[in-house]
């Protein structure tokens, strides 16, 4: 055996290096069976690896007695919440089937964790929201859906739970597929879909199991996990307004950890790129843009990576791009497309939805810092508009936010956002609050 | 709002649309770092010389040339190495030209800080507790304000609620209970007095996408990860190799197998497999098939209780 590893040799062909990547946020509350869903979800698609199982077995033994394996189990994270028998966090799976991986995020569903559910879901292409079959469409999953909409979530599925409890009767199923139909298309969700299952017995999460005839296996009636794996969601991404927030300036010469190394840039002293992630739109090299928030124009001359240089960029690729003419930009600034209205784009003062995450209230007047995109800048909460009343989604007057309150705020910053609304570009729409002092992140925003 | 630009059809975009989900979550990784570099001080890359850490400098390479690394490496020394390893930790950061500092846990316990928690007498017994103290003392000593890390949220219950920025107080220590939210791909990096943060870039990988990148990226590995013939003797179901701080104990006999490993740690608790794969094709037809995730068939430190990993990351652990 050589000291050096072997040349590896994998096929560029491998289907798992083609398959690409759903992120899922799961709404529901350990009375849906969400845990046993998710377990099941693990499970029968073969995620579960013989040591985790042994100790779901043993730990289901000591919680209920010999008997049947409680797959919820799968997912319990903490000490804590094993104790209690509750979720307190956001916890994340992951399983691949076929061509396509799953990064689940498995968020808590009681009122009182509604800042756990926009964190999981700020990253979801699709939101599962899941419904009791025996209790029907009920407040939470109105918040569930509501939550999933105001997160700009295009890819709503409804997942009827226990269905095996009211005998797979169909009149109960199509009375939920109605009502969660009719609540996503006032809140202009694009995408939904209604799937009955049993989650305890595993019909139709996997496998489809026996099921009636009013849900015939075809493709209009797919399993869950066929619904996830089928869902198309490479057009969601905005691919015509050019954002590219500087992240970081590569500038070889100057910088990096000179206490020690050898690194030598003797030749790269004129190198000058611009490091960043896509934000939105379509980069190409040639391309005429200008640099915000000063307004200074110029063409990409590259698009740079450490495989190469590429003739297209778009969200949310990290590349490194150099401009033709040597301008002054730094982190923070964004490049954009060279016909944008800089006006249409440069915000000081925005409106808001937020969800407040800090047990310390919001107050009309509060100063915090605001993050967004790479820029971090002095923010004032000028007014609340309103608040969403969580129970019945109606918008009301309200003086102040409180932990997991959402709600319509106004904000001036200091430095000018350069920036979209939310349901044109979540990358440029959403921002954080920052309080000073403690540091903690108090809120999530969504620019309206 | 409205731009002039036409609307673009992704089909004409040749591909660049369909981001594969490795390539997905290298981006996201290379923009967690270049976040991190953005807002902390004094980072610092902790550098071990497996597979994970391995993949770590690969993204710093995406993240950073050709520039210089914006944070030293450092290794966390138990003096308990394989000798591949520590030859290929020298060597892969004297081919980035960064800088390398390497942290011993014996220093530690040399000026008194930590009592020895290797006993070779004793089976069972490793520095796996000294490490953080190690750890801890680097971190003060270079006044690092930010520790990126390998570790996934796949490999253990107690990571897998962890975020990818791990905020820790003067101690080192995790409060799951008070975690930041963590909202799309807004990181807050701003430290209270005392903190300081893990970070955990590719908080998202699986040990299957690890492998994968590694292949696809033909990245150099220790040879230990590849079969080979090694000294093992079999203790509570895992196969340890001999080595000058593990010996075979009475009863017990010593095996010539052929063998690898699947994460490289400490010699005298990381197990190895049996295996008679010698290319990265072979390793990970091999993983994908696997019953048993890697910690729980390698690592002797998680199999002590059911919330192990909890309580060591209280404690100040990676």
């Amino acid at each position: 055996m050589s000291e050096l590893a072997p040349t590896p040799t994998v096929a560029s062909d491998d289907p798992l290096l083609r398959a690409d990547l759903l992120r899922v946020a799961t709404a529901g509350s350990v009375d849906d069976g969400k845990s046993t869903l998710i377990g099941r979800l693990l499970y029968d698609s073969k995620q579960v690896l013989a040591d985790q199982l042994e100790q779901v077995e043993q730990a289901s033994v000591r919680r209920h007695g010999e008997g049947a394996v409680d797959l919820s189990l799968l997912t319990d994270g903490l000490r804590a919440e094993r104790e209690q028998g509750i979720t307190i966090d956001v916890a994340y799976r992951y399983f691949t089937t076929g061509d396509r991986s799953f990064i689940l995020a498995d968020t808590p569903g009681h009122v009182q964790y509604t800042r756990n559910m926009v964190t999981g879901a700020s990253t979801a292409d699709l939101v599962i929201v899941l419904v009791d079959a025996r209790q029907g469409v009920i407040e939470q999953t109105r918040r569930h859906t509501f939550i999933a909409s105001l997160l700009g979530i295009r890819h709503v599925t409804f997942a009827v739970n226990k269905m095996d409890l009211v005998d797979w009767d169909e009149g109960v199923f199509r009375a939920i597929e109605a009502e969660t139909t009719r609540i996503s298309s006032q809140l202009g969700i694009p995408d939904i879909h209604v799937i009955p299952i049993s989650a305890l017995q595993g019909q139709n999460v996997v496998d489809r199991g026996e099921l009636p005839a009013w849900y015939p296996e075809d493709d209009d009636h797919p399993t869950l996990l066929r619904h996830l794996q089928t869902v198309q969601v490479s057009t969601d991404r905005n691919l015509t307004d050019l954002r590219f927030p500087v992240q970081w300036v590569i500038r070889p010469g100057e910088g990096g950890d000179t206490a020690g190394g050898r690194w030598d840039a003797e030749d790269l002293h004129d190198y000058r790129g611009y490091a960043g992630q896509v934000a939105g739109g379509v980069l190409r090299p040639g391309e005429e843009v200008q640099v915000l928030p000063s307004g200074v124009r110029s063409r990409i001359a590259r698009i740079e990576t450490l495989d190469g240089d590429l003739d297209v960029a778009t969200a949310p690729m990290s590349v490194t791009v150099h401009l033709e003419d040597d301008v002054d930009v730094s982190r923070g600034d964004v490049i954009v497309g060279a016909d944008e209205d800089p006006a249409g784009i440069t915000l000081r003062e925005i409106e808001a939805d937020v969800c407040w995450m800090s047990d310390r209230a919001l107050k009309p007047g509060a100063r915090y810092l605001l993050k967004h995109t790479t820029t971090t800048t002095a923010a004032k909460v000028d007014a609340v508009i309103d608040r969403v009343d969580l129970h019945t989604l109606e918008r009301e007057d309200a003086q102040g936010l409180e932990l997991n309150d959402i709600g319509r705020v106004r904000i001036r910053v200091k430095r000018p956002l350069v920036g979209d609304t939310y349901l044109r570009d979540r990358a440029t729409g959403a921002f954080i609050l920052i309080e000073e002092g403690t540091n903690d992140t108090v809120a999530g925003g969504m620019i309206r | 709002m409205t731009s002039s630009m036409t609307p673009i059809d992704p089909a004409d975009l040749g591909g660049a649309d369909a981001l594969s989900k490795l390539r997905a979550l290298e981006s996201e990784a290379i923009h967690v770092m270049r976040e991190v570099a953005s807002e902390l001080e004094r980072p610092a890359l902790l550098f071990s010389g497996g597979k994970d850490s391995i993949v770590l400098l690969r993204l710093a390479e995406k993240a950073f040339r050709p520039g210089r690394f914006p944070f030293p490496l450092v290794h966390v020394d138990t003096g308990h190495n394989f000798d591949e390893v520590l030859e290929y930790r020298d060597r892969r950061a004297a081919e980035l030209g960064e800088r390398l500092i390497v942290a011993k846990v014996q220093d530690t316990i040399d000026a008194g800080r930590v009592v020895d928690g290797y006993d070779p007498a004793k089976q069972g017994t490793s520095r796996n507790q000294q490490q953080t103290q190690t750890l801890l003392d680097a971190i003060e000593e270079h006044e690092f304000d930010a520790c990126f890390g390998g570790a996934r949220r796949d490999e253990e219950r107690a990571r897998a609620k962890e975020r990818i920025m791990s905020f820790r107080d003067d101690f080192g220590g995790w409060d799951p209970k008070n975690q930041r939210p963590e909202l799309w791909n807004l990181y807050n990096g701003r430290l209270r007095q005392g903190e300081n943060v893990r970070v955990f870039p590719i908080s998202n990988w699986t040990e299957l996408d690890v492998w994968q990148y590694i292949a696809e990226e033909e990245l150099e590995l220790p040879s230990i990860y590849f079969a080979h013939e090694r000294e093992v003797v079999r203790r509570n179901g895992m196969l340890y190799a001999v080595s000058p701080y593990l010996q075979p104990q009475d009863g017990e006999t010593v095996e010539t197998l052929s063998v690898r490993y699947r994460t490289v740690g400490d010699l005298t608790i990381t197990g190895a497999v049996e295996s008679t794969a010698t290319t990265l094709d072979q390793v990970v037809t091999e993983i994908a098939a696997t019953r048993i995730t890697e910690r729980g068939e390698t690592r002797a430190d998680d199999r002590a209780s059911e919330a192990a990993m909890e309580d060591r990351k209280a404690q100040g652990y990676f």
